[in-house]
């Protein structure tokens, strides 16, 4: 395999863990368990699949976005792909 | 002083401060006019972005209208954000390494043809123009609910503004500016939710007091009582299904938006992108996780001095008479008992809000000086100005880059190209002036359609040519194609021509999500029943693939 086959693999490894977490704070905790998970309040503040809905999903998003610029730093170094 | 004197001071000097910078970013050659010559730190292109993606609605409407939906307007939170993780992932890092000048610009080298180069050129503009009018219209509208100034008068200047910095700077003055003007926006956000969240929760910072206070539940108990739905309570305006396929909807067609991804083309190097994506989006995540709580809070706050009170008390609160005087409030005691009730039923209703209000009306109820009343108006304008700034130059690139550099006249000399690239800039801004001033009805409507039509063309045109090797113009044509008609067919024969939504009920907001799942089958089976692309095609997949420098790939 060649380094460009490698790397590309990592890659699209990594690419394809985060996106299960993107998937799972939107789409499954945000909306298909928003209902169950409304019986639940933390902190005494709002239900929690409206607080994930209308705030944590967006968290999530940011914190994925950079996890992966530092990710493929360490990728494009490792395989000398810098620019 | 009065707001409106604040109102003109702070407006006047805020355009005189873009006009400035757009002066100072003057450029010379095509290159810095396309792409900004390429050096715009990460950190500056992710304000640019957020502003060139957070339009007047985003900024004046957005906070209203999840106030009116509860729960549902998650579909707009998570819609209007998630979308920068697959641009972050997908494909900015890698359009930005290819290092071409236009969207229509990748798709036309990639799948090597033509035909394909000028179905993008107008997908491109049709995106972008439903999405600029409603850009050059807010700028009216803001300046003539804060200043009186008639709505055409304001759309003139919002063009002569932008026309000016984008003639003479082109997409390098549009990206300084974009900072600036984010600067703008987000102070004038943050300053009012802010205040509004200390006002009635007596915690300063917005995302904190709608995380660990009980408003939103007391809201949505308050709307119980007075008969109207649980705001907390998922699915009440839009059932489960179309929530998922809007949000996924307007997340894909956010990552397949020409304006928001030629901005990555400004970082010096391509994983610059991919840090520039997260910034873009921590700066968008500032104001779409206090638009929330302001939707709260404000909403809470409303109900609860209005509703059921007495008609005096009512009328003695000094902002409830300047925005009846709007129109933006509409109170009438109908069955004259002397109160006022809000009810979910038209007929006996007797409060109507207009959702704008939660916004506009936040300096007034949190009891602020009337410089806010001012900044919240600059902001706007902000919203309003970088948004419009970034759509034109999509379509004048689409003309004068894609459609006369590389068709028409390949061999025109480097002053020529910058000559057109002024003139068709400066003739796109001011032809959509008039649509600005008197939107057709149906343009509303298409702003969905944008959306979709990312969603469902250039979002699965981008991803696979850059993930999928074996993928040919035939199959990209054929996806393309499928994907436009069909997702065009359901837009307008739901919206316009009565038919009922056929396919269970989805959205036409959502249908772009199913537009875009037939590309993808059409187009991968199509490619397989057709010769792969030629072998240089397959070689440049591979180099966009990594960061390094043009041609290196290929050896390793």
């Amino acid at each position: 395999m060649s380094a460009l086959e490698a790397y590309w693999k990592e890659n699209l490894s990594l690419i394809r863990n985060l996106l299960i977490i993107w998937a799972l704070a939107s789409y499954v905790l945000g909306i298909l368990l928003a209902e169950p998970l409304n019986a639940i309040r933390v902190f005494g503040g709002p239900p929690l699949g409206f607080w994930i809905a209308q705030q944590g999903s967006i968290y999530v998003f940011v914190i994925l976005i950079f996890y992966y610029a530092s990710r493929m730093a360490a990728l494009d170094r490792k395989y000398g792909f810098e620019d | 002083m009065s707001a409106e004197v604040w109102t003109w001071i702070i407006v006047l000097a805020t355009f005189a401060l873009y006009l400035g910078i757009g002066y100072w970013a003057r450029v010379q050659e095509t290159a810095g006019f396309y792409v900004a010559g390429r050096g715009v730190p990460p950190v500056a292109n992710g304000a640019a972005t957020a502003a060139d993606w957070m339009s007047a609605a985003s900024f004046i409407s957005m906070a209203g209208l999840i106030s009116f939906l509860g729960y549902d307007g998650a579909v707009y939170l998570m819609g209007w954000t998630g979308g920068y993780v697959l641009l972050a992932l997908l494909l900015a890092p890698y359009l930005r390494k290819y290092g071409k000048y236009t969207v229509p610009e990748f798709v036309g080298d990639r799948y090597y043809s033509n035909v394909a180069r000028v179905v993008a050129v107008i997908a491109a503009i049709f995106v972008s123009f439903t999405y600029a009018v409603p850009q050059l219209r807010g700028v009216g509208i803001v300046l003539s609910r804060y200043l009186g100034v008639d709505v055409a008068t304001g759309v003139w200047a919002a063009v002569i503004v932008t026309a000016f910095i984008a003639v003479i700077g082109g997409m390098k003055g549009i990206t300084w500016t974009q900072v600036a003007q984010y600067t703008v926006l987000i102070i004038a956000y943050l300053i009012t939710g802010i205040a509004l969240s200390n006002f009635l929760t007596g915690n300063p910072i917005p995302q904190l007091a709608f995380t660990f206070s009980d408003f939103a539940v007391r809201l949505s108990q308050l709307q119980v009582e007075l008969g109207l739905k649980e705001y907390v309570a998922p699915f009440q305006n839009l059932n489960l299904l179309n929530v998922f396929l809007i949000t996924l909807t307007l997340m894909v067609g956010t990552a397949g938006l020409p304006h928001v991804i030629i901005r990555f083309y400004t970082v010096p190097k391509a994983s610059d992108a991919r840090w520039s994506a997260g910034w873009a989006l921590l700066f968008i995540a500032l104001l779409y996780t206090t638009a929330p709580a302001v939707a709260v809070f404000s909403k809470y706050n409303l109900l609860n001095t209005l509703a059921n009170k007495t008609v005096e008390e009512v009328q003695g609160i000094d902002w409830v008479q300047k925005w009846s005087k709007t129109g933006l409030l509409k109170l009438e005691d109908k069955n004259g008992d002397g109160k006022y009730q809000i009810t979910a039923a038209k007929d006996t209703n007797e409060i109507t809000i207009d959702r704008d209000i939660i916004v506009l009306s936040t300096p007034e109820v949190a009891k602020l000086s009337p410089i806010v009343v001012g900044l919240v108006a600059a902001g706007g304008l902000a919203a309003a100005l970088s948004t419009a700034a970034g759509l034109l130059i999509v379509m004048a690139s689409a003309i004068s880059h894609d459609l006369y550099t590389r068709i028409i006249n390949p061999q025109a000399s480097e002053a020529t190209k910058l000559t057109i690239a002024r003139v068709v800039i400066l003739l796109v801004t001011v032809l959509a002036a008039p649509f600005g001033i008197n939107p057709p009805a149906f343009i509303a409507q298409l702003v969905a359609f944008a959306f979709g039509l990312a969603a469902s063309t250039f979002f699965p045109a981008i991803l696979l040519g850059i993930f999928d090797r074996r993928m040919n113009t035939q199959g990209a044509v054929a996806g393309m194609l499928v994907g436009l008609v069909f997702t065009a067919t359901y837009i307008v024969g739901t919206n316009y021509l009565g038919w009922p939504r056929f396919l269970f009920g989805i959205s036409p907001e959502g249908i772009g999500t199913v537009g875009m799942l037939l590309n993808f089958l059409v187009a991968y089976l199509v490619s397989r029943a057709t010769p792969p692309p030629p072998a240089e095609i397959q070689k440049l997949v591979d180099e966009i693939r990594v960061p390094k420098g043009a041609g290196a790939a290929a050896e390793h």
